[in-house]
């Protein structure tokens, strides 16, 4: 067997990515698919976790994961698709109408 | 495996779809909704759309009063109904009502002909349902994923505006960076526990020694909980999205999320026994009342004025989770439930105020507005006192009964800043109500009237606020309560 | 069976190795043995015997991304399907009700966005929703 620690360190990793993109990128694309390693590094440690506790549950969480990051993706494709009609560009820097 | 030979055991009963009655209500209305905004003729049928949300709504409401009365698990112990989750159940659906009829003026003057809108808020409704009777930490992301995606779509209604696309895309980008960070703390908590449902974590907790995996999910989870509450110091999308989101959907957003989102954090930090909770909820609850106010005290735009507000108001409600179990829950819960009443309401003044396009949303504009429409400015006043902590307001005993826990937790340090803060708070709150009944008005074009539907959101909020303010008992008394169903 | 767990993995290590050596080689040799005499017709892409007509890289219609965003929502819904199927037995008629359910607001779903015109592919926006 691999070890779980291997796992877990790897979906720790994948997560960290993510949040580090999401952090740094600027096109709004990529900010998003950041968001989508993250929420795949967390799929990989209940798949880990399933397999460490020999429950069945930890497998089915992440078919519910998905289906949710689709439903948000779809979503977020619209909402992206409704930014650039009214700003023509994708870049966050220039999505600046709203002051921080 | 074990799946299928659990589900041979138990076919759900009748009864598990009785405790599941108001989200099952909420979501054929919402079905209802949207197969027949496409088929009739939207100009002319909008506003019976509304109306059935409307009524949606309500039978979502007698459906939670029916559902009190058999308390009890269903669904495999994935969802608890008791009176803590009742009580949520019926705030949010009220929410929901009032927010409904704040809406019917507004969408007629922005000329947002969708009946989607409607759908949405029930569906929207239906997650926070959910996540306040959730026992299990996957089912609670579902629900807490359901009320966010449709919130998202919701701040992005006014499609000819920039401003509310952009307010969307921000809400939706940093909403699911923090949702994917409470999905993390679930899996860690699953790691450490083999389990997600909240019971069997808890009495795994309680009985060996808490993994260090534990500590790590329950921040986690406070992250992401944070982000979706707009506590510091995860609040810096909430002033954004407030100014460009419709103002009836920031009402909504503002406050039934957010009891949703309090509600989950209830269970999580009390229900578990959450470990390492105090040093996480000081932090946050210190530094929302501080940059919260701080914020508010230079804005110009009344909307951000109202999310900063709302960004500390977060922070009060979190020094409820830093007291003691038994007068923290009730008091955070009564919190909630004053804060939803006075926040509905003077949106539903700046909805109505602010006119085609929201042209009218800066102090300035607000000048005069005693002298213009007594009414609404009296309806504002009224709001902002409450906001402020007058006494005979809602606002006074929900800070009482926060800072009263507190002080029994010994929390004094908390407790001090907290009270520095709310006297912070009453200057810029006063400022509003200074610009409304002392500047001469800018502009003495007549105000449109009040419609009927508005008014009577006013007239409940309204109520709601004094009736808080003058007779907490009641209300007090079933938070207590819902504390003791809890901890039990 | 050797005790190192990664150990097992050596053979898919040296299969790796060698599919790589054998593609390089292939692609080297062809390259310094083979004659180039290039022309213009045999450098332009082949597109079936058609003349090519402008640059690959053009904007699309935003409606591909409506119906990929929407196959997408309705692909991933099937998921429950599978372990739905795997146990179908021991949930005896209540789970095919349930699926029934399930299924119907899926279909839900597709009549609104067909009454919405988005599967509408003949005029140009007849659609009355948009994104």
């Amino acid at each position: 067997m691999v070890p779980l620690s291997y796992y877990l360190v790897l979906s720790g990793v994948l997560f960290a990515c993510g949040v580090t993109g999401f952090l740094i990128k600027r096109n709004i694309i990529t900010i998003f698919m950041s968001i989508e390693l993250m929420l795949n590094g967390v799929n990989l440690s209940f798949v880990a976790f399933a397999a460490h506790w020999h429950a069945l549950s930890g497998q089915i969480f992440v078919f519910f994961v998905m289906v949710v990051a689709a439903a948000e993706a779809a979503v977020g494709l619209a909402i992206i698709i409704a930014v650039y009609r009214t700003r023509e560009t994708l870049n966050v820097d220039q999505v600046n109408l709203l002051k921080l | 495996m074990s799946l299928a030979f659990q589900a041979s055991q138990a076919l759900p009963r009748g009864t598990d779809y009785l405790r599941i009655l108001p989200e099952l209500v909420l979501s054929i209305f919402g079905m209802i909704i949207m197969v027949l905004d496409p088929v009739v003729d939207q100009r002319r049928n909008q506003k019976a759309l509304g109306t059935l949300a409307l009524i949606g709504s309500l039978a979502a409401i007698a459906s939670t009063l029916w559902q009190a009365r058999a308390p009890g698990l269903a669904f495999w112990n994935m969802v608890q109904v008791d009176t803590f989750s009742v009580f949520f159940h019926f705030l949010i659906t009220t929410i929901t009502a009032v927010v409904i009829l704040t809406s019917y003026e507004y969408m007629e003057v922005q000329q947002i002909r969708v009946g989607e809108y409607y759908a949405l808020i029930l569906f929207g409704a239906v997650g926070m349902c959910l996540m306040s009777s959730a026992v299990e930490l996957v089912l609670i992301f579902i629900a807490l994923e359901i009320s966010s995606i449709s919130t998202y779509i919701l701040a992005g209604f006014r499609r000819r505006a920039a401003i509310s696309s952009e307010a969307s895309i921000k809400y939706f980008l940093l909403g699911s960076f923090a949702t994917a960070f409470f999905l993390y703390g679930v899996a860690l908590m699953f790691g450490a526990t083999g389990s997600t449902s909240i019971p069997t974590i808890e009495q795994h907790l309680r009985s060996g020694s808490i993994p260090v995996l534990a500590y790590v999910a329950i921040a986690l989870m406070f992250v992401g909980l944070g982000f979706k509450v707009a506590a510091a110091p995860f609040h810096v999308w909430t002033p954004d999205v407030y100014e460009g989101a419709p103002a009836p959907i920031v009402g909504f957003m503002s406050t039934a999320p957010k009891a949703a989102v309090f509600a989950v954090l209830l269970r999580i930090m009390f229900q578990i026994h959450a470990p390492g909770r105090l040093g996480l909820i000081w932090v946050a609850a210190a530094l929302s009342m501080t940059l919260g106010n701080i914020g508010a005290l230079v804005q110009q735009n009344v909307k951000r004025l109202l999310a900063y507000s709302s960004i500390a108001h977060a922070g009060y409600l979190l020094v409820a989770f830093a007291a003691l179990p038994q007068n923290g829950i009730p008091s955070a819960m009564f919190y909630t439930a004053s804060y939803a009443a006075m926040n509905i309401g003077a949106f539903a003044v700046v909805s109505h105020f602010g006119g085609a396009g929201e042209r009218y949303v800066t102090l300035e504009d607000y000048s005069g507005l005693g002298r213009r429409s007594p009414v609404l400015a009296a309806a504002l006043t009224l709001f902002l006192l409450s906001l402020i902590g007058i006494p005979i307001t809602a606002g006074f005993f929900a800070k009482f009964y926060v800072f009263s826990a507190a002080l029994q937790a010994n929390l004094v340090g908390l407790v001090i800043i907290g009270v520095i803060n709310s006297a912070v708070a009453a200057y810029y709150y006063l400022r509003v109500i200074v610009v409304v009944y002392m500047h001469d008005p800018r502009d003495e074009s007549v105000l449109p009237a009040v419609p009927l539907e508005l008014g009577a959101a006013l007239a409940i909020t309204a109520l709601t606020t004094i009736y808080l303010g003058l007779l907490p008992g009641r209300v007090l008394d079933y938070a207590s309560r819902s504390a003791g169903d809890l901890l039990h | 069976m050797p005790d190192n767990y990664f150990a097992r993995y050596l053979p898919i290590l040296i299969h790796f190795s060698l599919a790589a050596l054998l593609a390089t080689a292939i692609v080297l040799l062809s390259w310094i043995i083979g004659y180039r005499r290039p022309t213009r017709a045999k450098l332009s892409p082949y597109e079936c015997g058609m003349t090519p007509v402008g640059d690959a890289r053009q904007r699309f219609s935003v409606k591909f991304y409506l119906v990929a965003m929407l196959f997408i929502l309705f692909d991933v819904e099937a998921v429950f399907l599978y372990p739905w199927a795997v146990i179908l037995r021991d949930l005896k008629m209540f789970g095919f009700w349930e699926m029934l359910v399930y299924i119907g607001i899926v279909l839900v779903g597709f009549f609104y966005i067909w009454k919405k015109g988005v599967l509408d592919w003949g005029g140009a926006s007849t659609g009355r929703g948009e994104v």
